[in-house]
């Protein structure tokens, strides 16, 4: 079977995590032109050895040929990803969720440089044939599981490729899609026999029909072969139990069939839950539709449906967590109010998606939730204990959970769901992912709960054997219950062979095939290849649209961005005011003359100063002084007006309040300026001098480019810079490390597209953005602030240009090397407020800074652009006059883009 | 009861989650260390080394010596240049000030015609051309009258102006800049600690996971108003204590420990404020943008950047139910002028009103939104 040349081969392969050893040692020939299946329970190595395969991630160790090369060479890679198509784990996980599915197609096509027509062409072919044409215009988010995957294989096999790789492609999705989407590979690979296919799955029962297999288990490869060999060699029946007797002798010791003995009889009447009607609408769309349930005391009730046909809302409608929109649920007879927290302790609960927390160990949530719980403290560690000893969490019990495979960690799911000894347990798709050793132990254990204890279990799953060991299921389907009863009646009344036959039968009777696969001839084998090119426009073409299609589907954060700075720029424009005015002053006058009485009235007749009630005492003035109530109080002494007359020298005491260093020094210089002019005054009134004899020279100070020394027009050109520096960032900051955390980064990693391409092209559509602010923030200082454009527009609009490039830049060189958005966050936050607000000229010129703030704001673009905006605004400048400050601007764009390209990665590490 | 425990376990809970993040401990760390120290060191006194120029027309012994009273650290030694370059340096920002000296000033002044000299200011620097100017004309006139008199020293004026300065004598921005940026970043983690912690948990299901047990939601915003405030409380004590007190130098007039009541009070409003962004916004992209539109008024408006009473009337009270406000004030009057609570005490009393009232409203919405983030 294996005589052709392979597709791939694996020589040595290992690969950790940390400390976790994903791969160990791999070393394998997969066949070409086959339908290979890569076999075994999550966290087994299938995933990590798909994306070394694809390229997506780095090789740490060994040595892997596809398609005739070496893949840890970049040159290698870069030639051969046009020919290798990768649809990783998760459902849509490589697509966009809020771009509709004609909207993904054609970004996909543009990556790989088809023309327009080609692409109509393409996107047409293969919507038709996997019956997604009526659906074109629908968002992804709101497509089901089943659609999402079609789509997800249409955008892998957009580009003809030669090797096809997915990764568990039917996890979550129903029967009947799922065998839809087995029959249209199936056709696929018909029409296009020379393409090499590696599929990954942990439903033993899809791989029965594939060319050839591999089993793995814990990073090693248990076994390789057709299915009929593998059956043959560990002499069982089902490939299920192949794989369990391939297992190393430790792996499998303790483990034997599970059995569940008949429910009780009599218990008819004593009913755990039971609704009515229940509905849940969410906006237009029903998630559950007039459900009812009766479940009894003690049973084990299953939910089958696929993913998103209301199975998990349903739960949530029966432990409180939603409020129904319509109809009744009742617990143990009474009825479930979001409100009652007594019926809580009688539920445990266990939601689809592990949500223990991750920071706390083993033991640490165990405790923490019996305390939540309210078991009392004294029973709290006997309690611990026997959940560890009865769930085998003794190794792992000072454990991390994220450190523990996932078979370990359900079971700390339903310890924990178990430690306050409820008599309900509401369990959703508790086994999804689970080997089947770790999910038959998991079910003995469910079974001991529910015969022993008299618990009762309701639980969700989408696997169909273990839908076969409930006492009751009901099959659900877009939010309505099909049919409820026992497993075995169901296949009875059906007459079909399976289980799953008999839920493929109910869901064709529900009008599921509407997404049915209409045969329609596929793509030509003979498509142009594109060419490599170090930098194509239309790849980051590609990017820069669908970057701006959503952006325009989430305006919220569009508009905050325009209304948010507009709004900024009033409030700082009339809020930030550099004047000091209106300081409270009072007198301390113990003279009490007129002289005295003229002093104090030299001070109240300034603009600057308003006067408070004059000061009775030294323990009032200092009181005043420290509340804050009193920028300055001036004393003035026993006996001024008589020792002025007799010419002895006097002192007027003169108080500021320091808090504010550059208040305080305002206030001096306009108290010793007064002063002066008292004096003078009173010089000139007494003696009859003229002024220009007592004053040797004079100085005319103009005030330049703002002569009546307004706040405003200074203010308005200083926010521009600050606003355009923050904002911009951070809406590129979020958008690449968004990528990172919802997983379709994977398109960078094994699409043509190269790091510029999508660096740029994502940033493209922001700087449109913040030319759109710009021009809005230009708007609003003409007309609603008069603050007039004295010099050249095209000079600032440069500038501006200029200057967003930069901070646009700033973001996407933030979300390089951050993996999670609030830390991308921070950065941006802490990389732009600090320098913006305190060290880019905004309230102290640059050159009067000291130290480390000296150094960032020469360096930083926002102090040379506030020259600008101050240059044109208040100056009437242009090009020539600017021109030293453009050049920085210009340097610092290049800078921070390489730097931004060479930190971001072009494979996952 | 039962309510303290389940707010105290859940609190420690939030801790052990921050404990356990090492990129917000490093966070935490930086914001209230070497933050602290740039931004303290870099701000400039008012009038320090500021750039000016002067264009000496008259090359006269009095020039000279006006030309050498201006001296660092006030000013940049102060560059001579000709009468054509002043436009230039100006619209170049390269000198806030260029003094004109006129052809024959020294003659003109001692034969008593008050010659006039020519002060260029560059307005669009407010802070520095206000002080700046007041003081360049008091050094040329002071040092004109001495020249005239032919003796150094004061000329008798019959009444002195004895000037002192209260709270900071020398007028050092360190001592404002250091403890403005604490409060600052207290505003600034406050917020984004309970509000990224809250987004969170809604994006790992864990919020679910609570929802499902016999908590209120009232206990789990709470837990994390507490012990997100004490980690920022606990950060700010410290740094007031060896950063500013220890490092820079800096002293405090007041109590610490009322200060940090101050803080409390603060972060009260502050935690309860991220908690209700945090159910505003639908993702962290939408938290982030709310973080900065909110986040910058509540900094630059509070009267920590620039005095408050210079804003319009309508800024001024808007911003009286910003909790900054409030804060900025009382903890001036705490650490500067060693205000006691018989001082402050109306500032407190506002802080804890809009802390419950901020607390209210966002429980409210907790309330509501909770059953939209399962």
């Amino acid at each position: 079977m294996t005589t052709a040349a392979p597709v791939a081969s694996l020589v040595g392969v290992g690969l950790r995590y940390g400390k976790v050893v994903a791969l160990d040692n791999i070393t394998l020939n997969l066949p070409a032109g086959r339908m290979v299946g890569l076999l075994g329970p999550d966290g087994v190595g299938k995933s990590s050895l798909l994306a070394l395969l694809s390229g997506a991630r780095a090789i740490q160790h060994g040595q892997i040929h596809a398609l005739g090369g070496d893949m840890t060479s970049a040159d290698h890679r870069s030639r051969v990803c046009p020919r290798i198509s990768y649809m990783p784990q998760g459902l849509g996980k490589n697509l966009y969720p809020t771009l509709s599915i004609e909207e993904n197609l054609q970004f996909f096509g543009r990556l790989f440089g088809h023309p327009a027509a080609e692409r109509r062409r393409r996107i047409d072919a293969l919507t038709a044939s996997t019956g997604l044409t009526p659906f074109l215009a629908r968002p992804v988010g709101k497509l089901s599981g089943g659609m999402k995957q079609k789509l997800g294989l249409c955008c892998a096999l957009i580009h003809d490729p030669d090797l096809l790789i997915l990764d568990e492609p039917t996890t979550g999705v129903d029967p009947l899609a799922r065998a839809q989407f087995w029959n249209l590979i199936t056709e696929i690979r018909s029409e296009r026999s020379g393409m090499s296919v590696i599929v990954a799955t942990a439903y033993m029962d899809e791989a029965q029909d594939f060319d050839w297999l591999v089993a793995m288990d814990a990073g090693r490869v248990l076994a390789t072969g057709t299915p009929t060999e593998l059956l043959e060699r560990s002499g069982s029946k089902s490939l299920d139990a192949a794989f369990i007797a391939l297992l190393p002798e430790e792996r499998r010791r303790g483990h034997h069939a599970v059995t569940l003995p008949p429910l009780a009889a009599g218990s008819d009447t004593d009913i755990a839950i039971a609704a009515q009607d229940l509905t849940m609408r969410f906006g237009d769309f029903v998630a559950v539709d007039h459900v009812n349930l009766s479940i009894r005391r003690g049973e084990i009730f299953g939910f089958i449906g696929s993913n998103g046909c209301g199975k998990s809302t349903t739960m949530k409608l029966l432990t409180g967590l939603l409020p129904a929109s319509a109809g009744s649920a009742e617990l143990f007879g009474q009825t479930v109010d979001p409100k009652n927290i007594a019926t809580r302790r009688r539920v445990g609960y266990m939601s689809q998606a592990f949500s223990l927390y991750s920071e706390l160990s083993v033991r640490q949530n165990l405790v923490l939730h019996a305390r939540l719980f309210q078991v009392p403290e004294i029973d709290i560690p006997a309690r611990v204990e026997e959940m560890v000893q009865r769930f085998g969490l003794v190794a792992a019990v000072d454990a991390m959970p994220d450190t523990l495979p996932l078979g370990i960690r359900q079971r700390l799911s339903l310890a924990v769901a178990m430690v306050h000894r409820p008599e309900l347990l509401i369990l959703d798709e508790p086994t999804s992912g689970v080997d089947p050793i770790a999910r038959d132990s998991l079910w003995q254990l469910m079974i001991d709960l529910a015969r022993q204890d008299r618990v009762t279990i309701f639980i969700s799953t989408h696997f169909m054997n273990e839908a076969g060991r409930c006492d009751r299921i009901s099959l659900m389907h877009a939010g309505r219950v099909l049919v409820t009863d026992a497993p075995a009646e169901l296949v009875r009344q059906r007459g079909a062979a399976t289980l799953e036959a008999a839920f493929i039968g109910y869901l064709e009777d529900a009008g599921a095939r509407g997404e049915a696969v209409t045969s329609a001839p596929a793509v030509p084998a003979t498509a142009p290849r594109t060419h490599r090119v170090p930098f194509s426009l239309s790849r980051a073409w590609s990017y820069a649209l669908r970057e701006a299609l959503e952006l325009r589907r989430d305006p919220m954060r569009a508009s905050m961005a325009l209304l948010g700075t507009a709004l900024l720029m009033v409030v700082f424009g009339y809020g930030i005011s550099l004047d000091v005015e209106n300081l409270s002053y009072a007198v301390l006058d113990r003279d009490q003359t007129g002289l005295s009485q003229n002093y104090a009235l030299n001070l109240s007749g300034s603009r600057y100063f308003v006067e408070r009630p004059p000061i009775t005492d030294d323990r009032d003035l200092d009181r005043r002084l420290r509340a804050g109530q009193l920028a300055l109080a001036i004393e003035i002494p026993h006996g001024f007006a008589r020792d002025v007359a007799r010419g002895h020298s006097v002192q007027i005491g003169a108080w500021v309040d320091g808090a504010m260093p550059v208040r305080a020094e305002t206030v001096r210089g306009y108290v010793q300026g007064m002063h002066q002019g008292w004096l003078l005054e009173q010089a000139q009134h007494r003696l009859g001098l003229d002024a220009a004899a007592t004053n040797p020279a004079t100085i005319a100070t103009r005030f330049r480019y703002n002569p009546d020394v307004r706040s405003l027009p200074a203010m308005v050109p200083a926010i521009m810079p600050m606003l355009l520096l923050m904002i911009p960032a951070m809406l590129t900051a979020l958008a690449v490390v968004r990528e990172k955390e919802l997983g379709s980064i994977i398109n960078l990693y094994v699409t043509p597209v190269t790091r510029s391409e999508f660096l740029l092209g994502k940033q493209l559509p922001y700087i449109l953005l913040a030319m759109l602010n710009f021009a809005l923030l230009t708007l609003l200082a003409v007309t609603v602030f008069g603050v007039p454009i004295k010099g050249s527009l095209l000079a600032l609009t440069a500038g501006a240009l200029l200057f967003v490039t930069f901070s646009t830049g700033f973001g996407l060189f933030a979300s390089t090397f951050t993996r999670s958005q609030i830390a991308a966050m921070f950065v941006t936050i802490i990389g732009t407020i600090i320098p913006a607000v305190q060290f880019a000229g905004m309230l102290n010129p640059v050159s009067s800074l000291e130290g480390v703030g000296h150094v960032i704001g020469l360096v930083y673009p926002a102090a040379h652009f506030l020259t600008i905006t101050r240059g044109v605004f208040n100056k009437a400048l242009g090009f020539a006059s600017l021109e030293a400050s453009f050049w920085p601007l210009a340097l610092a764009v290049p800078v921070i883009l390489m730097l931004s390209i060479l930190l971001l990665k072009k494979q996952e590490r | 009861m039962a309510h303290l425990a389940n707010l105290y376990r859940l609190g420690i809970k939030e801790l052990w989650s921050l404990a356990r993040d090492p990129a917000m401990l490093v966070l935490i760390a930086y914001t209230f260390t070497v933050s602290i120290y740039v931004a303290a060191t870099a701000m400039p006194e008012t009038l320090h080394k500021a750039p000016l120029a002067i264009v000496d027309e008259d090359g006269s012994p009095l020039s000279a010596r006006i030309v050498s009273a201006f001296y660092p650290p006030r000013f940049d030694p102060p560059a001579m240049i000709a009468l054509a370059g002043i436009d230039a340096g100006m619209d170049a920002g390269v000198f806030t000030f260029v003094l004109d000296i006129p052809p024959d000033f020294q003659r003109d002044v001692l034969a008593g015609r008050s010659p006039v000299i020519q002060l260029n200011v560059d307005a669009t620097r407010m802070s520095q051309a206000f002080t700046g100017s007041s003081f360049v004309q008091q050094m040329v006139l002071g040092e004109v009258g001495e020249f005239v008199q032919g003796y150094r020293g004061s000329a008798p004026v019959p009444v002195e102006l004895a000037l002192r300065i209260r709270f900071n004598p020398n007028l050092e921005q360190s001592w404002f800049g250091a403890l403005m940026e604490i409060i600052n970043n207290v505003t600034l983690l406050s917020i984004i600690l309970t509000g990224a912690a809250l987004i969170r948990e809604r994006e790992h299901g864990t919020i679910e996971h609570l929802l499902a047990m016999p908590v209120t939601p009232a206990e789990i915003m709470l837990a994390k108003v507490w012990s997100m405030g004490l980690v920022v409380l606990l950060a700010a004590g410290v740094a007031l204590v060896f950063v500013v007190q220890g490092v820079l130098r800096i002293p405090i007039e007041g109590s610490v420990a009322l200060f940090l009541v101050a803080a409390a009070l603060h972060l009260f409003a502050t935690t309860s404020l991220g908690i209700f962004m945090a159910t505003l916004a639908r993702s962290m992209p939408q938290f982030g943008m709310l973080a900065v539109l909110i986040l910058l008024p509540l900094q630059l408006l509070s009267g920590n950047s620039t005095p408050r009473e210079s804003m319009p009337e309508l800024v001024q009270d808007v911003m009286l139910a910003a909790p900054t406000t409030h804060f900025v004030t009382a903890a001036q009057a705490i650490l500067y002028r060693g205000a006691g609570l018989d001082v402050v005490w109306s500032s407190f009393l506002a802080l804890a009103v809009i802390g419950a009232v901020f607390f209210t409203i966002a429980l409210i919405r907790f309330r509501r939104t909770i059953s939209a983030m399962v």
